[in-house]
């Protein structure tokens, strides 16, 4: 099927999303759509499929031009979608999953019935029926082998990997006899192996003539899967490039500058250890540990660059290491025990946060700009004086913070919440960075930023080593890992599996990230006493044994 | 905007290098923008009067003379319509005159009558409004900091029985025993309330249920204190009443008798004061709030959200408490089985009313303390013929559109906005 977007055009209010955008998607293409966050790649897949109805221009499906006003039309002439974040229950298996909506019925009939002469034939009971249960799960299975999703039709959905449950996804929609599938984001939840996985089923798509709209802003991935490269900026196509394009010529296109991807920095010379880290075990909320006996140190001055898939103990570390969690095992800040200290002692203490998830922890959305500045340091001199805030000061901090950091807003006063995720994340960095701290623990720094603020906010890290500060960055992008590391500890279920130095080969780092190294403990143990040495001696004894292996908890 | 010359010599800095302009400027911004997107205020503005609208219709429907005319509507169409627009028409005026002010005792002062009758529906507002305004305000800052405090009541009975415990059974000089009371009546709901907060904190029980079930145990507490003598009933009653309080512990007026203004009053309004002071003025509002606005966060920057749940939950006791007080020791004198009234409930619909602002608070706290003085008015002087429970009908009029902005902006055409204030409410229930 050919797909053809002619001319759309969609503006929210004085905001043009999507500005004249013209795609044509052959059969059995695959297209990337590449473009920075807030570029229109999302609002342009959404007026394809119905949930957003463009200002102009055309939908034409086969050279028919076509009017799609809600997704069940989308789903009608072809159109299917994965989103970004699954539209899947839980609690549903697979096949029902996949089935939902359009579940396969039995007839309803009412039985037959004879007494004496008297014969009441059975009539079907117009539109309702029992799940066919059977034929829903055939439908599946026969989906999964033609194109190698595999799937068991019967597992519950919540019991499945995000990889998986993408897959239930994809077949959801080839079930509705998509010809052209939208996927948004795919790569974003899944590991390295899971991702190679979905290229696999993509090209096996596109072998059966299906053609594939792939959203991505990871340029990697496009250059890899990709037959052609459409790159939006500002809600216009600045143009269309085979997958053989340079990485720094697409980066430029979507930026619309050239920007560096890797941070200018200096080597680092670190000086004493700050931040010392030994045992540290995190139940999970089920029986086991999230994080098991990790041990680090990071110096003042030095960045350790804490690699891993998503989702293998590093946002459970990092809440520990911030008092959120209850941990056991010891941390020590500047040579002081804050093991068991509030988050708030931890903070005062010097450590600067900068969470995972900005929107729910880093921020208060509803709040404006100038008090999500002074977040956590309110209740401190200059902005408190006893219980009264002084709310001048507090102006007079974030003017100059938002000034300094390049916080682009109207004004301080302006809630957070309408700030642009790049903005929102300066916002943080610039509150946590501007209290001058000891350390500096930063998760996912700069998870869907642009560019643009990807750069400045590295640049900003930088300037804190630089400056003494021990920064622990946890990063699941390769790219950020290398860019600003200047050691690297790889997390792999729960468990610190190795440290090696920021010019480790790529691929022998997504090794260690894919679990790879686990069984050499030996080896590992060696690297982490090399890069710990010395720093260890006034350290209590190590806990390993007793405090991580009891059973059951 | 205003204040700068058209063809102004050099650009306007983008940045708000002087705060006065820039803030002038902001004004000007919110009031267009309230004008032709329907901010939150004109919401509340219009949803009153969409309630109007219907309160309207069901006067017309209820009343008698008027369905009759509408029987023979094509036949008499001027009069059918004119007796419709009477009907309502008399009764709004009747409210207004009764809660309000009263165009015939303006008259009657201007040839020699009194000049305090004139305030007289004005005070009584006011007084009717006074307990409302402090359950609301309880509401309100348990609302700000995410809680839904259903619980008024029952903390309003808490405030109620020490209250009346202190008015009766010590004996303390004038001025002193008004003091103790007001205070003992605070701790007595605060109380209540921090019992709820500490269940939160350290159990994670909701506290919509804990308060809705406090409610009833309040209700009967109360119901087995008045019951029996040893504890607060009056001596030789077989009702469940207290002993009236010492004259003494009477909140009293200022000014009058009227223009008189109730101390009650006064405490209301100064509460609200405080109230608005703590939350947008100190470090603990700020925690609050930032609790409310989202716990995730507050934990994150190293707020204890615990604490703050236990010490909103024991300030908003504490408000339904002095509610208690202005009741028994400024209007009622005595506490009775049924004094807790509806002051709780109404607290939330007031707190909603005013969307949880103190100021807001105050303002829908008249408002309803005028449509009760109004009701009561209008069914006196119809002979019953329009029953009070009219205003009741009204109240819960505008809490509806209120509560949905949506139907207001499609009534009224308005433009969507993105802030209506009501997200809160529903997020509210998620804390």
């Amino acid at each position: 099927m050919k797909l053809e977007l002619r001319g759309i055009t969609k503006s929210f209010g004085s905001l043009v999303a999507n500005d004249h955008i013209d795609l044509v998607v052959q059969p059995g293409e695959i297209r990337a759509l590449l473009g920075e966050n807030g570029a229109g790649k999302t609002t342009l897949m959404n007026v394809l499929y119905g949930l957003v109805q463009p200002d102009e221009g055309e939908i034409l499906i086969n050279d028919q031009p076509l009017r799609i006003r809600s997704p069940k039309d989308a789903i009608g002439a072809g159109v299917g979608m994965v989103h970004q974040h699954f539209m899947l229950v839980p609690v549903f298996t697979v096949a029902e999953n996949v089935t939902l909506g359009t579940e396969p019925l039995r007839r309803l009939r009412t039985p037959d019935i004879s007494l004496g002469g008297f014969h009441v034939p059975s009539v079907n009971i117009p539109s309702y029926g029992l799940l066919d249960r059977r034929r829903a799960r055939s439908a599946v299975l026969e989906l999964s082998e033609r194109f190698g999703l595999r799937v068991d039709p019967d597992a519950y959905v919540e019991d499945l990997p995000v990889g998986v449950q993408q897959r239930v996804e994809i077949i959801k929609a080839l079930l509705r006899d998509a010809s052209v599938l939208v996927l948004d984001e795919p790569t974003a939840v899944l590991t390295p192996g899971e991702t190679d996985d979905l290229f696999q089923i993509m090209r096996q798509l596109r072998e059966s003539g299906r053609s594939i709209i792939f959203i991505s802003h990871k340029l990697r991935e496009v250059q890899t899967i990709a037959d052609s490269i459409t790159v939006i900026r500002r809600g216009r196509v600045v143009g269309e490039r085979p997958p053989s394009t340079t990485n720094s010529e697409l980066a430029a296109l979507m930026v619309g500058r050239s920007v560096q991807l890797r941070v200018n920095k200096e080597a680092a010379t670190p000086d004493q250890v700050v931040l010392a880290v030994r045992d540290l075990s995190v139940p999970n909320e089920v029986a086991g540990q999230a994080v098991e006996s990790v041990s680090f140190d990071v110096r003042a001055g030095e960045i350790l660059g804490i690699a891993g898939v998503q989702g293998n103990g590093q946002t459970e570390l990092c809440e520990a290491l911030m008092g959120l969690r209850p941990s056991t095992g010891f941390v020590l800040l500047a040579g002081a025990n804050i093991t068991g200290a509030s988050t708030r002692d931890r903070l005062r203490a010097g450590i600067g946060y900068i969470p995972e998830d900005r929107q729910e922890d880093g921020l208060v959305g509803a709040f404006s700009v100038a008090d999500n500045l002074v977040l956590d340091v309110y209740d401190r001199p200059p902005y408190a004086s006893g219980i009264s805030l002084k709310l001048d000061a507090v102006r007079n901090a974030a003017t100059q913070l938002v000034d300094e950091y390049d916080v682009r807003t109207t004004s301080v006063q302006t809630p957070a919440a309408t700030l642009s995720g790049g903005n929102q994340q300066k916002v943080v960095v610039a509150r946590e960075l501007s209290r001058g701290n000891k350390v500096l623990l930063a998760s996912q720094p700069t998870r869907g930023l642009d560019v643009g603020s990807i750069e400045f906010v590295h640049s900003q890290i930088v300037k804190a080593r630089d400056q003494g500060v021990a920064v622990v960055i946890v990063s699941s992008e390769l790219d950020e890992i290398y860019a600003l590391s200047d050691r690297i500890a790889v997390m792999y279920e729960g468990k610190i599996v190795g440290f090696c130095s920021p010019d480790v080969p790529e691929h022998e780092l997504g090794l260690l990230m894919a679990g790879a190294g686990v069984s050499d403990q030996s080896s590992n143990g060696e690297v982490a006493d090399q890069m710990t040495q010395g720093a260890t001696s006034e350290l209590p004894a190590s806990q390993a044994g007793p405090l991580t292996e009891e059973p059951g908890k | 905007m205003s204040d700068v010359p058209a063809a102004a010599p050099e650009p306007i800095p983008a940045e708000p290098s002087a705060p006065d302009k820039s803030r002038a400027r902001l004004t000007g911004a919110v009031i267009i923008e309230a004008i032709t997107q329907g901010s939150s205020t004109v919401n509340t503005i219009l949803a009153i009067f969409l309630a109007l609208v219907v309160g309207g219709v069901l006067i017309v429907v209820s009343n008698p003379l008027v369905t009759h005319a509408w029987g023979s509507f094509f036949a008499q169409p001027g009069y059918t319509l004119g007796q419709t627009w009477h009907a309502v028409s008399f009764t709004y005026t009747q409210m207004f005159e009764g809660a309000i002010l009263n165009p015939s005792t303006v008259n009657a002062a201007f040839h020699g009558g009194s000049v305090a009758a004139i305030f007289y529906p004005l005070s009584s507002t006011a007084a009717q409004a006074t307990p409302l305004i402090l359950t609301g305000l309880s509401v309100a800052i348990a609302f700000r900091a995410g809680l839904f405090n259903i619980g008024a009541a029952g903390q309003w009975v808490g405030g109620a029985v020490v209250a009346t415990w202190l008015g009766f059974g010590v004996s303390l000089p004038l001025g002193i025993h008004v003091i103790v009371c007001v205070v003992g009546a605070f701790v007595g709901g605060a109380a209540i309330g921090w019992f709820v907060g500490l269940l939160k904190a350290k159990t994670g029980a909701h506290e919509v249920i804990v308060t809705i079930m406090l409610n009833y145990v309040m209700y009967d507490l109360l119901q087995y204190l008045l019951s029996h003598p040893a504890m607060l009933q009056q001596p030789h009653q077989t009702n469940e009443i207290a002993p009236p309080i010492a004259n003494n512990a009477n909140l009293g007026h200022v000014g009058g008798p009227p223009p008189q203004v109730g101390v009650g009053f006064l405490i209301a309004v100064g509460a609200a004061l405080a109230v608005a002071w703590l939350l947008s003025r100190t470090t603990t509002g700020f925690q609050f709030r930032t609790v409310g606005a989202s716990p995730s966060a507050a934990r994150t920057a190293g707020i204890n959200v615990e604490r703050s749940w236990i010490l909103v939950m024991l300030l908003a006791g504490g408000l339904a408490g002095l509610s208690a007080a202005t009741v028994i020791q400024g209007t009622n004198t005595q506490l009775t089985f049924n004094s807790y009234g509806t002051y709780g409930p109404d607290g939330i619909t007031v707190a909603l009313l005013g969307r949880a602002k103190p100021i807001g608070v105050v303002l829908a706290g008249l408002l309803f303390g005028a449509l009760h003085v109004g009701g009561t008015y209008v069914e006196a002087a119809t002979l019953g013929q329009v029953p009070a429970d009219i205003v009741t009908v009204l109240e819960g009029l505008i809490v509806l559109f209120v509560a949905a902005p949506a139907l207001i902006r499609a009534v009224f055409r308005l433009r969507a906005t993105s802030g209506t204030g009501m997200e809160a409410v529903a997020k509210g229930w998620n804390g």
